[in-house]
């Protein structure tokens, strides 16, 4: 378990509300037992070459060969809405995004991104339009996120950035990675339940 | 100061603060199903952890189940694979499963009230968005992810953020042919699909508390579709009526000293809510979306909106138009669909069967319309037969499914091809949900579909149950 405590890298804006995990990773790559390989298939019903898709030359952002190897994604509105599938934010992960900045975020999203070290900030639409249209001018240039002091930094652009106070300790310290710490002093939870008296056969 | 029902929950379950300011939340009854929890049975044998409670978790299969043709090993080799792994890890961790043969089997959020393991006052955990269905009890039930999922099994416990909650009271008479779906989708579409997040959404009114637990349940389901991770209805005599002599329910004694227990956990008179909004029923009209969030509908009687509306984002309009392939400002009510289906988490229950058989009683479906119906759960399946509604579906030309999510979300046989447009009585209407990346959905209730499958196009249900109520 690693401490994250700065994000740096190029970005790639995905612009558009409420972007939900259909779109992110369409359902028929769920039939599988592992997250491998989810990273291939991220928008991929609207990409280049798909039957959603611009057939012919994508407009996709994905697909834009300027915003290759971006490891943040700055997107708008509610992103991550609709079905809890973690293997979004996993085909993120994989394609080796570590942070995600946006106006905000499905809570069943945020939470999956949080328990595998994908980072997700908030900053204000004003502020979002304005980094998204920064690196499409400067796609080459990095993109710097301060964890700790909750801020970003772009081409001398600096954009103070939201989280949980839980979520930033989490990512701190090292504490994303929940289980150990659920099963941790484990007599406290035998105690809590058995109190309940559903649990105990009323 | 009275609390609220979320908070009464909440309190009873904590079991600690963690380091990180969350709260560690017991979780009374965790739902697992094929597809997001191999990856969490992976992780607990590569850690070596056991399932913490098999006392409170339970299992089935759904969502990639063939509706048609059962046999194993299934011709789909990934879905038998999938299928193959659960029962190999329910056996290795102890976990009772309702598989594919068993005569409890169904999708998780319909068996899980029919078993009745679904109860008010307890948290709840599934790794599926629609897990809030469950609320519709007076239980407080997450929809999470598999790392989350991965937590519950080993731990029983999820580590969470507080939320708010906001009371949406529903007050007044539903007119004929308005639904609980209608008015869920209308909720939608006032608060938007990102209104509710970071909160809990109570439903409380006279609308609702006349409201049997399946129109309950087809409200709290939805509650995702409106960004609220959690959605709940106080347990009342409704409640404790249908929970009792389930297998799952306490018996004798036991349901009495837990209907006293169920009834002190409802919301208190003056307990204080983060918001509240107020619906009337009296108002509302059978609803269809045109666009491709659950937030973007109309009325029946209404115009697919055109961008220079006031209020709406022209841009998203725009783009919902431009794949729907619809005209800003066309009529909703006569869109020819291709294909029509009942069923989903959402309206798959006994009493939407039994609403969109009486409208299809005496019709045929259109020539051109591929329609189906497949009930929530193999229970359901058997109570339609004995009633002799599958043969009201199948005389009118629908065909007459094996229990699963089916063509709500294209992860099994069931899906659109091509740019098909559907009626659909689920709850999604994302670009390409149902399967096919050019598909259309349409959402209205069951009995909307029944109305639009038999004419071939979107129709006001009103039109038919006129006609019918005369008959009855």
């Amino acid at each position: 378990m690693h401490r994250i405590e700065r994000i740096e890298g190029t970005a790639l804006p995905m612009r558009g509300d409420d972007i939900d995990t259909d779109r992110i990773l369409p359902a028929r790559y769920l039939r599988a037992i592992t997250f491998e390989g989810m990273e291939q298939h991220l928008f991929e019903d609207e990409r280049a070459g798909s039957a959603g898709g611009d057939r012919v030359t994508s407009t996709h952002p994905f697909d834009d060969p300027r915003f290759r190897g971006a490891t943040i994604l700055v997107v708008n509105r509610n992103f991550g809405c609709g079905s809890s599938r973690e293997h979004a934010p996993q085909g993120l992960y994989r394609a080796g995004f570590r942070a995600v900045i946006g106006e905000s975020f499905s809570e069943i999203f945020f939470g999956n991104s949080m328990l595998i070290g994908l980072a997700c900030l908030t900053a204000p639409p004003g502020q979002i339009a304005e980094l998204q249209a920064r690196v499409e001018q400067r796609p080459d240039a990095t993109l710097r996120i301060d964890v700790k002091a909750s801020i970003c930094e772009f081409d001398g652009l600096r954009i103070p950035l939201s989280l949980p106070a839980s979520a930033r300790d989490a990512l701190l310290t090292g504490a994303w990675d929940t289980t150990g710490m659920l099963l941790d002093r484990y007599e406290e939870v035998n105690a809590a339940s058995a109190k309940l008296p559903y649990v105990s056969g009323f | 100061m009275g609390k609220t029902l979320l908070q009464k929950v909440w309190d009873l379950h904590t079991v600690r603060t963690l380091s990180t300011g969350q709260t560690q939340l017991f979780i009374g009854l965790h739902l697992v199903h094929e597809v997001t929890s191999p990856q969490a049975f992976d992780a607990l044998r590569a850690r070596g952890w056991r399932v913490a409670r098999t006392d409170r978790t339970f299992a089935t299969v759904d969502h990639i189940v063939p509706t048609r043709e059962r046999t194993r090993p299934f011709l789909d080799v990934m879905a038998e694979d999938m299928i193959a792994a659960l029962e190999r890890n329910c056996r290795e961790f102890g976990i009772r499963l309702a598989g594919l043969d068993d005569d409890r089997q169904g999708i998780v959020h319909v068996i899980g009230p029919e078993l009745g393991l679904t109860q008010p006052g307890i948290t709840l955990a599934c790794g599926d968005s629609h897990t809030s269905t469950h609320g519709a009890f007076g239980a407080v039930a997450f929809g999470i992810g598999t790392s989350q999922v991965r937590d519950v099994l080993a731990s029983q416990c999820l580590a969470l953020e507080p939320m708010q909650v906001r009371r949406i009271r529903v007050t007044g008479k539903l007119p004929e042919g308005v639904y609980a779906k209608d008015v869920i989708l209308t909720i939608i579409n006032r608060l938007g699909v990102g209104g509710g997040v970071g909160y809990a959404y109570e439903y409380a009114g006279d609308t609702i508390e006349r409201m049997s637990m399946d129109e309950r349940m087809t409200i709290c389901n939805m509650s995702i579709e409106g960004g609220a991770r959690v959605g709940y209805v106080n347990p009342d005599e409704t409640t404790f009526a249908y929970l009792k002599g389930r297998p799952f329910a306490p018996a004798g004694d036991a349901f009495d000293r837990a209907r006293a227990w169920w009834r002190s956990m409802a919301s208190d008179a003056d307990a204080r809510y983060d918001d509240d909004v107020v619906i009337k029923a009296e108002e509302l009209t059978p609803v269809v979306t045109w666009g491709v969030n659950p937030g973007q509908s109309v009325p029946v009687t209404g115009r697919v909106p055109t961008g220079r509306d006031t209020g709406a984002d022209p841009k998203a309009i725009a783009d919902a138009l431009g794949y729907m392939g619809f005209k800003g400002g066309e009529p909703v009510a006569g869109m020819k669909i291709d294909v029509a289906f009942i069923g989903s988490c959402t309206n798959s229950r006994l009493s939407d069967l039994r609403e969109a058989a009486r409208i299809v009683r005496g019709h045929r479906v259109a020539p051109h319309v591929q329609a189906l119906v497949v009930p929530g759960s193999a229970s359901i399946k058997r109570a339609a037969e004995g009633e002799g509604l599958d043969q009201i579906f199948r005389e009118a030309g629908f065909e007459w499914r094996g229990a699963g999510c089916s063509m709500c979300l294209g992860m099994n046989p069931d899906k659109l091809v091509g740019s098909q447009v559907c009626a659909s009585s689920s709850n999604r209407n994302f670009k390409g949900r149902q399967g096919s990346p050019e598909g259309r959905t349409l959402l209205m209730s069951p009995a909307m579909v029944a109305a639009a499958a038999i004419t071939g196009a979107v129709t006001d249900v009103r039109e038919f149950t006129h006609a019918v109520g005369a008959d009855l």
